[in-house]
């Protein structure tokens, strides 16, 4: 019933761009079908993920492809339904966002309406897929759709590039994920993602597929230095795409690293220090070079790499208790890494959205040019801000929830074997460390873009966003306020699939009763309310005697908004601290004479893998392949000729 | 709710601002002054609350936001920390992290607030703070992690207020991690060698620019809020120190008289150190996470 539902779903998604396809000048009616039908699409998806969780079976489905191949098998369990809940919720509000979108950029409003709706039923496809092939036909048409999203402006060749780079990068994926279903079934004889006998999974084989599943989704999910794809094509893609890419299309790669370490029971100690080692470094590396963007949307990408990483750690405490039995350690670390799948989907969408909303209003994503936005779209800004809290894992919102649980995991880790207690003792400082940099980031954007003054005539939001962009971050803020204040209302929908991972006949611990949900609750509570009304006697004392005044000058009458301190000033002794990591470019101005005339200064971090790694080498490898053009003659006959030289030989030699 | 737990909230609501007031009668003795008198912050804090605010026409809700959200979270923060070895008002697994991180809440809207204003000089002040909380926020997690090895404890109350931890064989690390956190006191509380609160150059400042802006009852909530914030760490870092007594009223009187004593070690040191160079302030707190990592170290085979 409930994969019926699902598939249903599935196909009123993939429908929702068909109106678009007949001609008509303004296309109103098209556009409001398509959010029509994915709304209803995704409220199905959801309907089906909450009677899964609430301890629905979801009965697997055969559909015959061809005679030729294995017939396709869907189905519904705990985990897909715990990675489908937020994929419907985000797809939704894309689907209102896009309302605003398309009344801007009526030129791609055909293409993004068609690709949003393939986009939506191909990720639930690949969280329904229950067999190799039709997973790797969902995941194929998951990464194409999301190509041509991410290539929407395409008329800009930065976007162009990233759309490139994207291409081959997921692609790389495929491929690893070939060469994983086709040794799965030569280990599990089939197709089918069923989990293996303990004793088959222990083995060599268990650990190739694990490292060649770990490469796979690592490249989906962007764990370093696996991510050089992901600032460029979530910086270029329109907002509301940025969002379902960070908030859901990434976690396809979690879902896929958990989906496989499911698959593969009675995991190696070192299966979970090596997942956890990828966390951390994904995390601190991740959070160093976002407080080194000048880029509003290129910033909120690099922190969705340190959020996988947190997502890791969580999931690496989780095979650690899977190898050594250890159940609380297990349900925490899983508990973690799940919430924080929810609510990075949550607060990421959310602060995508917002950015969004504030770069189309401003005209720029450059965040030393903006400035002073809450003064025009205070709206947008307390969404904002609450996306910005909640990522820096502070309470009393959804991001500390999560990251409470895979402390909780880490301390518990202290009292293990020496190897788990020592993989704890570096993780639970690097925690902090991402922290408090990931503070010292958001500080920075929300400061620099919302606060203040605006810096330029230029880029000033003229008024708040329409209605159909605020509503989705109204929803989403509402969300993450709600799992932060209530989390005990979200912590018994992971119950299910911690009891699909402890051993079977055993029973499996209680998240609730291991993490403090009511003194979480009711601390968060109390201090908002004391917040507010300090925040309310505060204000009724100054309103009485409100007066015009300017910010105190320090003594220098003539201060200018252009000596406000910018973003890249902020993060400066940041970056200078990090120097040997972050290796920021400058281009500084040579002051040589007593009256310097006008210079420009300017300063980019570059990314570690992209930039400095892969480009300059895949460059080389190009100059030194120059030779081989002599093979490329432009006449059809002689490439027919290799073809057939080509099979003759695979012929003789085969 | 105990007889203890109430002491706890008239200790945390009543002394902080007199540790303010100790330490400026110690750098007074030091320097050969008479100083204000001890109950000097009352009478300001009282006074700021009276006046009335200047607020600048460039901020936004944000500006007033700063002030009272860091003090309900410090505030919240000071429920966690078991003082004088009674446990705290509010106790559960993992409420050592709801404690940095409230306090991080409140770095988070004091720094956005000095960012409102759009003054150079605040927005100077609010990345120093942000940069050096960067280096200093592993220490205190070192801390916590030396500290449940010890005790098998994940609550701060367990950690620092059961009797039977820390037992002596743990007496090395936990000198080290009173170091440590000692200057994390420092460092998070804005005291000399890190900052100087008594300075008059905006740019060598890093807390006091932040608020050059608020005025009146905004600046008491902050003022209030910073005392506070720097008893809650002296309850923390007695609790590691402090040794036990039979008597829980002992107890209370001993945590009362080692309190006043570090505002006099903290009087002390501004006295007789001069306040590093910015470029310097990292370094000293990478060794505080340093000495904390080394206590670490010393209790793996345990």
């Amino acid at each position: 019933m409930n994969t019926t539902l699902l598939l249903l779903a599935v196909v009123i998604a993939a429908l929702s761009g068909v109106p678009s396809l007949w001609p008509s000048r303004r296309g109103e009616a098209a556009q409001s079908i398509a959010t029509a039908m994915l709304l209803l699409a995704t409220a199905l998806g959801a309907a089906a993920a909450i009677a899964v969780l609430g301890g629905g079976a979801g009965r697997s489905l055969h559909l015959p492809l061809n005679p030729l191949l294995p017939e396709l098998t869907f189905g519904l369990d705990a985990l897909s339904a715990v990675f489908l809940l937020p994929a419907c919720l985000l797809c939704a509000c894309a689907a209102v966002f896009d309302l605003g979108y398309w009344r801007a950029n009526a030129g791609e409003g055909r293409r993004v309406r068609i690709f949003l709706g393939l986009l939506t039923a191909s990720l639930m496809s690949v969280l329904a897929a229950r067999d190799g092939v039709a997973f790797l036909i969902a995941w194929e048409a998951a990464a194409l759709s999301a190509f041509f999203l991410i290539t929407t402006e395409h008329r800009q060749r930065e976007v162009r590039t990233a759309g490139w780079i994207y291409l081959a990068a997921t692609h790389a994926g495929t491929l690893l994920l070939l060469a994983f279903f086709g040794y799965w079934a030569a280990t599990s004889g089939g197709f089918a993602m069923t989990p293996l006998a303990p004793a088959a999974a222990g083995g060599a084989a268990g650990s190739v597929l694990f490292v060649l599943a770990l490469a796979a989704f690592g490249l989906k999910a962007g764990i370093v230095p696996l991510h050089f794809w992901l600032p460029g094509a979530h910086a270029n893609a329109p907002s509301h795409v940025s969002a379902l890419l960070s908030g859901v299309l990434i976690k396809m790669g979690v879902y896929g690293v958990l989906r496989a370490a499911w698959m593969l029971p009675g995991p190696p100690v070192w299966w979970g220090v090596v997942v956890l080692a990828i966390g951390a470094t994904s995390a601190v590396v991740g959070v160093a070079f976002a407080i080194g963007q000048h880029d509003l949307k290129r910033l909120l990408a690099y922190h969705s790499i340190e959020n996988i990483g947190i997502i890791f750690l969580g999931t690496g405490l989780a095979l650690l208790g899977r190898a050594t039995g250890h159940a609380e350690l297990l349900a925490l670390g899983l508990g973690g890494a799940l919430l924080h799948v929810w609510n990075h989907g949550l607060f990421k969408g959310l602060l995508f959205l917002a950015a969004g909303a504030t770069t189309h209003a401003c005209g720029t994503r450059e965040i030393d040019r903006l400035g002073g936005v809450a003064r025009t779209m205070p709206q947008t800004a307390a969404c904002f801000l609450v996306g910005a809290v909640a990522i820096c894992g502070l309470p009393p919102l959804n991001g500390f929830v999560s990251e409470l649980l895979t402390y909780l995991g880490m301390f518990r880790a202290l009292s293990d074997a020496p190897t788990i207690a020592g993989a704890a003792m570096v993780a639970i400082p690097a925690l902090a460390l991402v922290g408090a940099m990931a503070l010292l980031c958001f500080v920075k954007v929300f400061g620099v873009v919302y606060l203040g003054v605006p810096r330029s005539a230029a880029a000033t939001a003229e008024r708040e966003a329409p209605l159909a962009r605020r509503a989705p971050m109204l929803a989403l803020a509402v969300a993450c306020l709600g799992i932060g204040l209530l989390p005990m209302l979200a912590l018994p929908a992971l119950q299910p699939v911690i009891a699909d991972w402890v051993p079977a006949g055993t029973n499996p611990p209680d998240l609730g009763a291991l993490v403090p949900c009511s003194a979480i609750s009711v601390l968060g509570l109390a201090m908002l309310a004391a917040g507010a009304i300090l925040w309310s006697s505060l204000r009724s004392r100054c309103d009485r005697r409100q007066r015009a005044v300017g910010t105190w000058d320090c003594g220098y009458g003539r201060p200018t908004v252009a000596m406000q301190y910018t973003a890249t000033s902020f993060a400066q002794q940041f970056v200078d601290h990090s120097r040997f990591l972050l290796l920021p470019v400058a281009h500084r101005p040579a002051t040589d004479a007593l009256f310097p005339g006008p210079a420009r200064f300017d300063s980019h971090v570059p990314d570690l893998v992209l930039d400095r790694m892969l480009l300059p080498t895949l460059r080389g490898i190009a100059v030194s392949c120059n030779w081989l053009r002599a093979l490329q003659r432009g006449k059809v006959q002689v490439y027919l000729l290799y073809v057939f030289l080509t099979l003759l030989c695979l012929l003789l030699f085969a | 709710m105990t007889v203890h737990s109430l002491i706890h909230l008239v200790l945390v609501l009543l002394l902080p601002p007199l540790l303010l007031g100790v330490i400026a009668r110690t750098k007074a003795v030091f320097a050969g002054r008479t100083g204000p008198p001890l109950l000097q912050p009352y009478h300001d804090l009282v006074k700021l609350l009276r006046k009335g605010m200047v607020i600048s026409s460039a901020t936004t809700a944000m500006f007033l936001a700063g002030p009272a959200v860091t003090l309900a979270a410090t505030l919240a923060a000071s429920l966690l920390v078991p003082l004088g070895h009674h446990a705290a008002v509010i106790s559960f697994p993992g409420d050592m992290i709801l404690f940095a991180y409230l306090l991080a809440l409140g770095r988070f809207f004091t720094a956005s607030a000095a960012l409102d204003t759009g003054s150079p000089f605040e927005g100077m002040g609010a990345a120093r703070e942000v940069t050096f909380a960067w280096l200093a926020e592993p220490s205190l997690f070192l801390g916590f992690v030396a500290l449940a090895r010890v005790s098998g404890s994940y609550s701060l109350t367990g950690m620092l207020a059961d009797p039977m931890a820390p037992p002596l064989g743990s007496l090395g690390p936990m000198v080290l991690v009173v170091a440590g956190w000692f200057i994390v006191l420092l460092a998070e509380n804005c005291r000399i060698p890190f900052d100087d609160p008594n300075t008059h150059l905006e740019l060598t400042m890093i807390h006091e620019v932040m608020v050059l802006d608020h005025s009146g009852p905004a600046l008491g909530a902050i003022l209030y809020g910073a005392a506070v914030k720097l008893f809650v760490f002296a309850g923390l870092v007695l609790g590691v120190a402090l040794p036990f007594t039979a008597d829980a009223w002992t107890d209370w009187l001993l945590f009362v008289v080692s309190v006043i004593s570090l505002a006099v070690v903290v009087g002390v040191v501004e006295s007789s150190m001069a306040r590093l160079r910015l470029l310097h302030i990292p370094k000293l707190l990478v060794s505080s996470s340093l000495l904390t990592a080394f206590a670490v170290v010393f209790l793996i085979d345990r």
